[in-house]
């Protein structure tokens, strides 16, 4: 079997750059103080989750008839509705749909969906090119990397990097680093890739039950001027995507950009409600594990996450170890969750990349009980025995010792007496994970128990 | 079985308990004592600008003192009346006819307070692109006695205001196009329009 880079592997190397790492820290909480400005100026703001929570409980568990409801109200505003069980089908449905129309040239705004299904090399591979027309999307692009953060997607770079894949790619002058500047390039090159191309994919933030519409938000007006120029527009969804009805919209909408950039709405929320005259659109609806997701009580509300990354923006560990350290398509603790619902032997480290401080609990704007689901992954990957054996028999040694007072008191005497005395070498050596950049603290003269003997005889 | 059968049934097979949908009562939300004071801020702080006039003639005089609309070459007006349209659309049979379109001149249904955002829907733009390809943009928003009438406070009145029946593509837009994907820096003006003007119209019929 080959090597899985896990997250405290990858995490080591990020922190290798003390500057950077506080630089990136710092990015992220820029964000989440904006988010916080931004709800505190709202008296309902609790209100919101709780009804937004609700609405996602009570679609979730009347699924089935809101997608029966969704695919005939989108029939008769005349969109053409596909489903897919898995990665493979969408990639397959969208391929067919490009090949019929004898589409040579995509345009693309963000969809972690078809991240998660690696459409793009798909599509590639099949002679088709691909541009995602996300400035950070788009900047990752070129690079060759996919995103480190859902929102965000270019957060782990600095603006001189992307002035070197600019001067690579787009002729920039070498060395310009301006965001001005480089953000008037990217527009000239977008704008030149959404003239030529001959359909538009978008993902979907909300899909309308009762209506049969779908709503894109973005800050660029990407996904609008992707979809509005060739007459053909695919939407790829996953099936949690919907709400019930129209004025669900309002909540959510109220919640979504203020968690996820502190602003008060994106630029642009664009309702298509079936294609535009003369054109066609496509919605493809996406399981991929979401139905079997829904079948695992402590898990399924992972269900109800609206992709803010509020809950990434926030996490100590994910500011201080970068989106690629999670090694999955969604990072931070969404994404710790969601990783290990889909695969749990290649995620199971990630319920582990956690401090359990719950601060993504708190932020959540649907009220996912991140923190409490990322300790039920723990539980189930130990029943798994997943774990590395190292920890498995350190956490057997340590329950033992807990477990049997005089083991307790022996092993806090003899480490007192020994560790004031061992060479470095044996203390912190590879064993011991925990004092990798830590030191252990000072051993007491005394323990509490001693000492409290001591108090009562006199 | 096909993939939408497959599908419906692993849900139908992995439905939690039920739970009712709560209701949306209007009065828990936030309202404001001047929405179009509100309304302005909001739109100011994202990046677009709010003029109030109060006739068609006050209108075209504040469109002409912008410096985007008096440099702009190609001006495409859907509100009668309101600028010099130089691109008549009935000729246009492309939107990409629309590319180099400078300033767009568009009407907006209402405004958002709580957002800065004002609703704009298809039927009255024949083509969707032009809310997005022009290098700059105006919404006249039209109020018939009191401006207020003409901005709600928040999203949950928004839409219960709004109609979706006659077209098949609405939109909020709130302030200009704009990104922070390089290192969170603001920059005005990514893809789409550099600038929107409001023009809140306050005019008896």
């Amino acid at each position: 079997m080959s090597h899985i880079a896990r997250h405290p592997e990858l995490a080591a190397q990020f922190v290798s750059d003390g500057a950077r790492t506080e630089w990136h820290d710092q990015a992220l909480w820029f964000v989440r103080k904006k988010r916080d400005q931004m709800a505190h100026a709202l008296p309902e703001w609790e209100l919101l989750r709780e009804k937004a929570s609700q609405i996602k409980h009570h679609t979730m568990s009347h699924l089935d008839q809101y997608l029966l409801q969704f695919e005939t109200k989108a029939i008769e505003r005349g969109a053409q509705i596909h489903w897919a069980r898995n990665a493979e089908e969408h990639n397959t449905i969208v391929l067919g749909i490009l090949q019929e129309h004898h589409v040579t040239r995509l345009v693309k705004s963000k969809s972690m969906l078809t991240e998660e299904c690696h459409l793009n090399p798909f599509l590639e591979r099949h002679g088709i090119e691909v541009v995602d027309t996300d400035l950070g999307e788009r900047i990752v692009q070129l690079k060759g990397e996919p995103p480190s953060h859902i929102v965000l997607p270019a957060i782990h770079l600095k603006k001189e990097e992307v002035g070197v894949v600019f001067h690579q790619h787009l002729g920039t002058d070498q060395g310009a680093s301006d965001p001005n500047y480089l953000t008037e390039a990217a527009r000239k090159h977008l704008r030149e890739k959404f003239m030529a191309a001959q359909a538009g994919l978008s993902g979907v933030n909300f899909a309308v039950a009762e209506t049969g519409g779908v709503v894109v938000c973005t800050n660029e007006g990407n996904a609008d001027l992707g979809t509005s120029l060739p007459p053909l527009h695919i939407a790829c969804m996953g099936i949690e995507k919907l709400v019930p009805r129209l004025e669900d919209l309002g909540l959510f909408l109220r919640l979504l950009a203020r968690s996820a950039t502190g602003q008060p709405i994106t630029s642009y929320t664009s309702h298509f409600h079936g294609p535009r005259p003369g054109g066609e659109l496509h919605i493809v609806l996406v399981d991929n594990g979401r139905s079997d997701l829904l079948g695992d009580p402590s898990h399924r509300r992972s269900l109800h996450c609206i992709r803010c990354g509020a809950c990434i923006n926030t996490c100590p560990v994910y500011r201080r170890s970068g989106g690629y350290s999670y090694h999955a398509t969604i990072p931070g603790p969404i994404g710790s969750t969601l990783g290990p619902s889909r695969n749990m032997q290649d995620y199971y480290d990630l319920p582990y990349a956690c401090s359990l401080c719950g601060s993504c609990t708190d932020i959540c704007p649907v009220q996912i009980n991140l923190d409490e689901q990322l300790l039920g992954w723990r539980h189930r990957i130990v029943a798994h025995r997943l774990l590395p054996w190292r920890k498995r028999l350190l956490m057997k040694l340590l329950s033992w010792t807990f477990r049997n007072t005089w083991m307790y008191v022996l092993a806090g005497k003899v480490a007192r007496w020994t560790v004031p005395w061992m060479p470095r070498f044996l203390i912190y050596n590879p064993l011991n994970a925990w004092g990798k950049g830590r030191e252990i603290p000072r051993m007491p003269k005394h323990s509490f128990r001693e000492m409290y003997r001591k108090r009562i005889r006199k | 079985m096909d993939s939408r059968e497959v599908i419906l049934r692993s849900v139908r097979q992995n439905l939690p308990p039920k739970v009712e949908c709560p209701a949306l009562d209007q009065g828990h939300w936030i309202c404001y004592e001047d929405r179009v004071k509100q309304f302005t801020d909001v739109l100011e702080a994202v990046g677009g600008t709010c003029s109030i006039v109060h006739s068609m003639d006050e209108l075209n005089d504040q469109l002409h003192q912008l410096p985007a609309y008096c440099a702009a070459k190609k001006i495409c007006s859907c509100v009668p009346g309101v600028g010099e349209s130089n691109v008549p659309l009935e000729t246009i049979q492309d939107p990409h006819d629309l590319e180099d379109v400078d300033f767009a001149i568009l009407p907006g249904q209402f405004g958002v307070a709580e957002n800065g955002a004002v609703w704009i829907t298809d039927a009255e733009i024949k083509y969707r692109i032009l809310c997005f390809i022009p290098q700059h943009i105006a919404l006249v928003v039209r109020a018939k006695c009191d401006l207020a009438d003409a901005i709600v406070d928040h999203m949950h009145e928004a839409y219960h205001r709004l109609e979706i029946t006659d077209s098949s593509f609405g939109l909020f837009m709130s302030g200009p196009s704009k990104t922070a994907d390089i290192e969170q820096s603001l920059v005005i003006g990514a893809h789409g329009p550099r600038s929107l003007t409001v023009f809140l119209l306050e005019m008896p019929n």
